[in-house]
């Protein structure tokens, strides 16, 4: 077993972009998510990396490109509102095929505090021109650690931009991490990167461009020979990327589904549930994009129930819907259900028990 | 006489099977054909990366035959900055942007990249209005200059155009600022040792470098190519003069 040590979640950013040999951080600060920006500035230059603070989160995420743009692993971080300000560099990096990692700290609509409100900006593609993203959904410290790692993989797996997405809970709370490094085999060559015409072994120029189609090149000869190609890419995503995790779903008849901090809170509310022989189970995405829809829609063919339970007014509910195709009732345990009613108010078990036994 | 002076196509110019899309009488192909010959002349063809905006002047980026990266509208220094970040000596980076994408949506990124001292060297082609949509006020646009969203002529109203050569040439980051312009040969091989001497700052690790280019634009000034050249030294130059406004060997 590796090193193992307290590390907050916000930092178990850093620790994974460190082993999954990012090179580049850049950033501006926002709360809740200072902590990754502050690691990165501490943590990278003295390992010979490069660290730089924009003057916004549009000048981040625009940086962000450039340096993916050279084929090295680079990233960045946000919360919400630096997170809307992102939205045209997605779009931009989506469209010129850039493989990047964004790690978006939640919080609630304009408070500092947690939340899972961006779930549908993540997921849909915020930004114009609609593109896909995969979205990676930790529920734990360590889990922001390898998933952050996993980010960088399948974004030069697919060429890109990746999504890690937390929330304040995650990123503020310390748990034990044990360190590994991960291996997910070898990615492609960036026989693309852009580093200068002498850096290519062929010799001639390399070209990186957000209008893929626009003007005629060896690769896209056209528009819609763009468009394909990246549909195509989406669909493969789609097809082999989904990732979740199940608990007690063989017998359940009302399945929990939940991502992040709220399925923590779940798999409590499951726990005291069973305890009394109600059979509840619970799905939680690891992708939010894509997501697991056929394990849905395979428990709502049985019979079952579903509760969507989600720190929002109800964003994934859509998704899990989708998935059930009306053959299922979905119901939801949201924001509107904190325990308390300033921003400090969180869902509890308690609620979530409440739901349950109302449904049983 | 003059046309023979820009006549020619340089080494490193892409020869393209389709029309290359400037209007008559426009400067950015001469800012392509200065490009390229800079490029050349000072060998540095493997190493150098031309990052551009959004304008008309974008297709130039397709044209010179080296490492390309287009942008968003306004971003050409942010993503500069992060690609020097990355590679550092081993590249030389020149972004080529518009007045209205270096200074208006991307005044943040132009300002900031010129503040931190990063080692990139920016063209901006000022030609007065978005040439690409249609002739709208710009940044730069002169005082009762008469544009799409300016059908009046520029006013008080509109606020006043912003030199950015002086500006940029203010912060203490900047170690070389310039401004150039096409109206003569002799203005021309100026403007040439302008590039070329901004250039040689971002080599020599000095800090940032800046060359504005005076750029007409006939189709939307409603002038011809040769009164456009007028309008430049007449109206334009008086405004914003020719000239180095920063040359510094130090930033310390």
């Amino acid at each position: 077993m590796g090193e193992r040590f307290l590390v907050q979640g916000n930092q178990a950013v850093g620790w994974g972009a460190l082993d999954a040999d990012c090179e580049g951080f850049f950033g501006y600060p926002i709360t809740p998510q200072n902590e990754i920006i502050e690691w990165f500035a501490r943590e990278f230059p003295k390992r010979g990396k490069a660290f730089l603070q924009s003057a916004s989160e549009t000048g981040a995420i625009n940086m962000l490109h450039g340096a993916a743009a050279t084929g090295v692993r680079v990233m960045t971080s946000t919360s919400g509102p630096g997170w809307s300000l992102m939205q045209e560099g997605m779009a931009n990096l989506c469209n010129a095929e850039l493989p990047c990692v964004i790690v978006d700290v939640q919080r609630g609509w304009n408070t500092t505090r947690h939340a899972q409100t961006d779930y549908t900006s993540v997921t849909q593609g915020g930004g114009f021109g609609g593109y896909k993203t995969i979205v990676l959904a930790p529920a734990s410290v360590q889990e922001i650690y390898e998933l952050v790692q996993l980010a960088f993989y399948l974004a030069d797996k697919y060429l890109t931009p990746v999504l890690v997405v937390s929330d304040a809970i995650l990123g503020q709370m310390m748990e034990a991490v044990e360190l590994k490094r991960l291996d997910f085999g070898p990615a492609p060559e960036k026989d693309w990167a852009i580093r200068g015409k002498a850096s290519h072994p062929d010799g001639n120029r390399r070209a990186s461009s957000i209008a893929k189609g626009m003007l005629p090149t060896a690769q896209y000869p056209n528009l819609l020979s763009f468009w394909r190609a990246y549909n195509d890419k989406v669909r493969q995503m789609e097809e082999n990327e989904v990732r979740y995790e199940v608990h007690h779903l063989d017998d359940a008849q009302l399945v929990l589904v939940a991502f992040g901090y709220v399925a923590r809170v779940s798999q409590e509310a499951l726990r005291r549930t069973r305890a009394k022989g109600l059979r509840v189970g619970l799905i939680r995405p690891v992708t939010l994009w894509p997501f697991p829809s056929q394990v849905i829609r395979g428990k709502a063919a049985q019979g079952a129930k579903f509760l969507v339970v989600e720190d929002s007014l109800g964003q994934m509910i859509a998704d899990v819907r989708l998935a059930v195709e009306g053959r299922a009732e979905v119901h939801l345990v949201s924001s509107l259900d904190r325990h308390l009613p300033v921003e400090e108010g969180a869902i509890y078990p308690e609620k979530v028990v409440e739901k349950i036994e109302e449904l049983f | 006489m003059e046309r023979k002076w820009f006549a020619g196509t340089p080494k490193l110019w892409v020869r393209v099977p389709v029309p290359i899309p400037f209007c008559t009488g426009c400067n950015h192909g001469t800012a392509g054909k200065l490009i390229c010959e800079v490029i050349d002349e000072m060998g540095i063809e493997g190493k150098a990366i031309l990052v551009v905006g959004v304008g008309c002047y974008t297709v130039i980026s397709m044209l010179v035959n080296i490492d390309s990266v287009m942008v968003a509208h306004g971003r050409p220094c942010d993503a500069a900055s992060g690609m020097k970040r990355i590679l550092g000596e081993e590249a030389v980076i020149i972004t080529l942007q518009g007045d209205g994408d270096a200074l208006a949506i991307g005044t943040e990124a132009t300002v900031h990249a010129a503040a931190r001292g990063e080692k990139i060297t920016t063209i901006m082609l000022n030609n007065g209005n978005y040439g690409t949509t249609g002739g709208q006020l710009g940044p730069t646009t002169i005082m009762g200059q008469v544009t799409t969203t300016s059908p009046q002529g520029r006013n008080e109203s509109h606020g006043y155009p912003i030199p950015a050569g002086e500006l940029i040439g203010s912060l203490k980051g900047v170690a070389y600022s310039a401004r150039g312009a096409f109206t003569s040969p002799v203005n021309y091989q100026r403007t040439k040792r302008y590039l070329k001497a901004a250039i040689q700052k971002q080599m020599d690790n000095v800090g940032y470098s800046f060359v504005e280019i005076l750029s007409a634009c006939p189709s939307n000034w409603h002038l011809s190519a040769r009164d456009s050249i007028k309008f430049i030294e007449e109206k334009i130059i008086p405004e914003f003069p020719l000239g180095e406004l920063k040359n510094v060997d130090s930033i310390a």
